[in-house]
């Protein structure tokens, strides 16, 4: 079993996860993109910033993926999200999963990505053109 | 014991700064932590929650707090 679990201020790139997270004895891999949304609740978000505190979002990180692995029958697990000013159409998020049949790779994928947006501590802010608002921050 | 507290998302700009330095009693508590912050900082009070964390780990209310431990606080988290 292998994972590979980062933090990053550098733009994420898509190829080398995939390219890492391919392997002979996989049947499948599941892959989850994130994306900068250019709304929310109809209102226009002119870019995010995204900030981690980076060893205990790594270490949640980790906490994540070995739930999955204990859960379903995965190969291989990476996780790379990222920090800083993000416009619209960027990747603040790739998860990837590797199995022997799809079924755990969608699975495990899911989980990872629910989970991650429940317990590792990273925070966005939406920038808006009148204000800015940090994320799930007030009820 | 004086002990230094990290801030990140709206929890920094509630403090003004990405930490504060605090004096608490030797044994104090997660639960003594958050009400001298919430003294100090009453708009902790507004968010929809928030969690302390000790040494890269979610706390307990009933925690107790070391000179030394790295602390920080959690609001709630919006990454993904």
């Amino acid at each position: 079993m292998s994972t590979q679990i980062q933090i990053s201020p550098d733009p994420l790139n898509i190829q080398s996860c995939i390219d890492w997270i391919m392997s002979p004895q996989s049947g499948g891999i599941d892959v989850f993109i994130g994306t900068v949304r250019n709304a929310t609740k109809g209102k226009a978000v002119l870019r995010l910033e995204f900030e981690a505190y980076e060893p205990m979002a790594l270490t949640e990180m980790e906490k994540i993926v070995k739930q999955a692995i204990e859960k379903w029958p995965v190969q291989k697990a990476l996780v790379h999200h990222r920090t800083g000013v993000l416009q619209v159409g960027e990747v603040p998020v790739i998860i990837a999963v590797s199995a022997a049949h799809r079924a755990a790779a969608f699975e495990a994928c899911r989980y990872i990505i629910d989970t991650l947006k429940q317990t590792v501590p990273i925070w966005k802010k939406e920038i808006f053109e009148d204000g800015e608002v940090w994320v799930a921050a007030h009820p | 014991m004086k002990i230094k507290v990290l801030a990140f998302g709206i929890s920094k700009d509630i403090f003004g700064a990405s930490s504060v330095n605090l004096e608490l009693a030797n044994d104090a508590t997660v639960y003594n932590l958050q009400y001298v912050l919430e003294q100090q900082y009453p708009r902790l009070q507004q968010l929809a929650s928030y969690m302390v964390a000790i040494n890269n780990e979610y706390a307990l209310p009933g925690d107790t707090i070391h000179e030394r431990d790295e602390i920080a606080i959690i609001p709630p988290v919006s990454g993904g």
